[in-house]
């Protein structure tokens, strides 16, 4: 086989160097770089010659809608926005954006939470919205092959009919996609029992960005080579373009049935969690909700919600009406043992889902008691639950602001909401800190800064303390292996090592070094 | 896996940790490999790394011009918390000391690899990712691996992932390694998922066609059973019935109903469980008498077929003298085979799979050795050298293992 053309990164950086340098690709990496207009009349032009009219935006009033996603704060008008029918469509886009050096950044349905899909505003927009076809669905084989742009609820919708459903259930389900899923290797309230996205898909067909088509991964068990198909998922829309997913379907449960537990104490709730996993329970669903955000829940969606608890459990059971009957006893007995105030099993899927609703409306219900809120994403250990709420509650006093919890109790994955008002002049900058700070206990803890939303922007600074200089070349290494030029999703997950140094110098210059045996520089 | 959490873990940890390095031996031991390391970079040197050697068979074989690089010393569990379900075991531990500990807490590694002559370290586990029975219901070793510190070809330590199951920060480097033969990087610690034992185990047979077991198996694995592995024994070419084992694991009420059905309704047996553990060890190890080479038949390779489960029974491999062993409801298909390597993967190709040579046929002295896996597509081939290029462009690791240019 020829050798590739591009050097690898390691022979282009100066070794000396590593500390100030910035891998040239990087160029892009500032998202508010803007087109100059003769080059985007150019690139107009040229789309114009592979796509409809109708697939290509680019009026302001058009892009509008383009300019952020779930990450509301950080906002930019693309270029253009491009909505193709076709892989052949998406090939020829891509093609023509590597040979003019425009950034592309791929975009759902825009309900990611870290700015995964915020425009870059001298480069184009790929929407997958007009891939929105389910291929096939193969009962037999427990498979459906599905193009990027179908909703996640949309799968399992489908596969209704065959008893079968697509596991992963992010909160976002009824309008997320499942490009955006493998882009974010998205989780869900099962995702302990059933896995993450990256288990339970077998295939991903992508673009490269000089528009080549690749199979990741196959539908059979298992590929040759290298485990790109669980490189590229998680890879926040950085090393190729989705544009097709063959998703593993599961057989639906014939029951499920939920236990409501109220604590007394938020640790003998996190004390609760770890004894159930002790005992070789692995329930279908486990959530955690502390006190503040039960009285924000109870009073939208009126459960019934214990309000004196420190904290609420919901431990979900599923299978076949024995196996359920067998593992409920099991829990009920773990959680009366574990301090248990009250325990209230669902006795109809009407109540199932009514347990189910506070915590499944902790955005909404939150949205009501203030006019703003930031949710934060991170994992610990589980048996650090109560410590870190402990944090939280010095955190809250540190910088005047409240902060309700829900936790992802399965599997660490905590979601701190910091409520907090935007028209207050600093108050957003000071919740940003409160975030931080929050991801980086996590770290602290054993935990990672991002348990299901991605890096994006918003997590980029924290990656810092995650990682270190050499980990973090090596992801710019992979990068390059893909995208030589940096041109897909730049300036996104992975920060440049002078932006780490930044951050390092805005601790030092408060006086204080935070967490001195983390490395640093 | 940050130094910061180390201690805390520990103190977690049960107090009867199998003997193995201890923090600053195990510390020294990787100074003194990241010094071997720079040496043999600065003699253009490679090197063959090396656990137990059970797995040197599988692969295209080491040229003998590396320098072996042995990890066995490398041992230890460095933290184990039941109640998080993960373990962090060094490269070198072997697999069933790191079982064993986990059975003392009732849990296991689900994915249940292979353990060739009683051996392997969790380092070539990792590196070959080869799973075993459980794979079909629990998924492959590589949906087991939460986090690993590797070293690269400079002799610094990389953290990917962590202990956590959730962690979408940064590429996810612990996969790439996984299944990778140790071409990108040394493997030297692994956090691995673990799962407790199931509450209950049985298994029925029954007797019936390759067509059928195929068509059922994965009808089966469609329906609310307790299903967690297949396999289908085909001894004799050309015979109308071979033998579907069928193993039932989770809850006691549902694995009881399952084994009552079958065997009320689908005529099927009940091994007696000690026969059931010993059959399913059998094919997880491959000490089962299908795996091991007949002196009869001297020409025939071992080829392992990984294709859809639902592919129908391949006709031209009817007609192969020793029959064969589908596993993961038809999904990990085992034949005894002279044909020759291109058409074995064209086969596989076919039907949207792949063909590894696992265990060739001693070769005439003058014939060529056929590749061991099914040659990539140009443009996954491109990015496969890319990557060696970005991650180890001296070819330090494992030269030649997986394909020639990696």
């Amino acid at each position: 086989m020829n050798a590739p053309a591009t050097p690898p990164l390691s022979a282009l950086r100066p070794p000396s160097e590593a500390l100030q340098w910035q891998p040239g690709e990087l160029k892009f990496a500032r998202l508010d770089q803007a087109l100059d207009p003769a080059a985007r009349e150019a690139l107009i032009e040229n789309l114009l010659q592979v796509l409809p009219a109708e697939s290509v935006i680019v009026h302001q009033e058009g892009l509008k809608p383009y300019e952020c996603d779930g990450l509301t704060g950080y906002r930019h008008l693309p270029a253009v926005v491009v909505l193709p029918h076709t892989e052949q469509q998406a090939s020829q886009v891509l093609a023509i954006c590597h040979a003019r050096n425009i950034p592309v950044v791929a975009r759902g349905a825009g309900t990611g939470l870290s700015g995964g899909a915020t425009p870059h505003r001298g480069g184009l927009v790929l929407s997958t919205a007009r891939l929105n076809r389910i291929l096939s669905l193969d009962p037999a084989a427990r498979t459906a092959k599905v193009q990027p742009g179908v909703r996640n609820l949309a799968i399992s919708e489908a596969a209704a009919a065959h008893g079968l459903y697509y596991a992963p259930d992010p909160s976002s389900q009824i309008a997320c996609t499942i490009g955006g899923n493998v882009a974010e290797n998205s989780g869900g309230v099962h995702c302990l029992k059933y896995g993450l996205t990256v288990h339970n898909v077998l295939r991903v067909r992508g673009l490269t960005i000089e528009g080549e088509a690749v199979e990741f991964g196959s539908e059979a068990f298992d590929s040759p080579g290298f485990d790109l198909l669980a490189l590229v998922i998680g890879s926040e829309g950085m090393l190729a373009l989705t544009t097709e997913v063959t998703v593993r379907l599961t057989p639906k449960p014939q029951l499920a049935r939920v236990i409501m537990a109220s604590f007394d104490e938020v640790e003998k709730a996190g004390q609760a969690v770890a004894d159930l996993i002790g005992a070789g329970i692995i329930p279908a669903g486990l959530e955690m909700m502390d006190k503040g955000m039960t009285a924000a829940v109870e009073e939208f969606v009126h459960a019934g919600y214990d309000l004196s608890a420190q904290a609420i459990l919901l431990c979900e059971s599923d299978g076949t009406p024995a196996e359920v009957e067998e593992e409920i006893g099991r829990m009920k007995a773990v959680l009366s043992n574990s301090g248990a105030t009250d325990l209230r099993v669902s006795e109809s899927e009407a109540e199932r889902l009514r347990f189910w609703s506070g915590r499944k409306n902790a955005f909404p219900a939150s949205g009501r008691v203030s006019p703003d809120y930031y949710c934060i994403d991170g994992t610990i250990p589980r048996r650090r639950l109560g410590q870190m709420l402990a944090r939280i509650t010095e955190l809250e006093k540190k910088y005047g602001l409240r902060c309700l919890n829900v936790f992802h109790a399965g599997d660490g994955n905590l979601h701190p909401l910091i409520l907090f008002d935007a028209a207050k002049p600093g108050e957003f900058e000071t919740t940003e800190k409160f975030g931080a700070e929050i991801l980086e206990i996590c770290v602290e803890y054993g935990g990672t800064i991002t348990g299901e939303h991605g890096v994006g922007i918003e997590k980029i600074d924290t990656m810092c303390v995650q990682f270190s200089v050499a980990e973090r070349l090596s992801f710019f290494a992979v990068k390059h292996a893909f995208d030589p030029k940096g041109l897909l999703n730049p300036g996104k997950a992975i920060p440049t090592l002078s932006r780490c140094a930044e951050y390092g110098r805005m601790h030092v210059h408060r006086g204080e070094l935070r967490f001195p045996q983390l490395e640093r520089f | 896996m940050s130094q910061a959490i180390q201690a805390s873990e520990t103190s977690h940890a049960p107090k009867a940790l199998l003997a193995g390095l201890s923090e600053s031996q195990a510390a020294q031991w990787v100074e003194a490999l990241a010094g071997r390391l720079a040496q043999a970079q600065a003699q253009g040197k490679s090197f063959a790394i090396e656990g137990h050697r059970s797995k040197s068979f599988y692969g295209e074989p080491a040229t003998g011009e590396q320098v072996p690089l042995s990890m066995a010393d490398y041992v230890g569990v460095v933290s184990y918390d039941p109640t998080e379900l993960v373990v962090v075991t060094r490269s070198g531990t072997p697999i069933d000391h790191l079982e064993s500990l986990l059975a003392s807490k009732g849990q296991r590694l689900a994915f249940e690899p292979p353990r060739f002559g009683g051996k392997g370290t969790v380092g070539g586990m990792v590196a070959t990712g080869l799973s075993g029975p459980g794979r079909l219901s629990a998924g492959a070793c590589r949906d087991f691996v939460l986090g690993m510190t590797v070293m690269n070809a400079q002799g610094e330590l990389l953290r990917y992932g962590g202990t956590v199951m959730k962690n979408v920060a940064g590429y996810d480097l612990s996969r790439l390694h996984t299944g990778a033969l140790g071409t990108l990087g040394l493997i030297l610690d692994v956090a691995l998922k673990v799962l407790p034992v199931p509450a209950a185990t049985a298994t029925v047979c029954i007797a019936c066609s390759q067509s059928k077991a195929i068509e059922d198996s994965n009808l089966w694995m469609a329906q609310p059973l307790p299903l967690s592995a297949t396999a289908f024994e085909q001894a004799e070419p050309g015979a109308a019935l071979g033998r579907l084992s069928l193993r039932f694991s989770g809850a006691k009420a549902a694995v009881g109903a399952a084994v009552e059905l079958f065997t009320a309704q689908y005529g099927a047996q009940a091994l007696v469980p000690a026969a059931a553990d010993a059959f399913w060890l059998s094919l997880r190890d491959q000490t089962h008498g299908f795996f091991q080479p007949e002196a009869s038949f001297p020409k025939l390779s071992l080829w392992r077929i990984s294709v859809p489960g639902c592919t129908p029974a391949l006709a031209s491999l009817q007609d192969e003298p020793r029959g064969c062993v589908l596993e993961w409801a038809a999904g990990q298909r085992w034949v005894w085979s002279a044909k020759p390597a291109v058409q074995m993967q064209q086969l596989a190709q076919d039907h949207g799979g792949h063909a590894t040579l696992y265990r060739p046929a001693q070769l005439a002295p003058d014939a060529k050795p056929a590749p061991r896996f099914t040659p990539l597509s140009p443009a996954l081939h491109r990015l496969h050298l890319r990557l060696k290029d970005e991650l180890d462009p001296q070819r330090v690791f494992n030269p030649g293992r997986l394909y020639p240019s990696l």
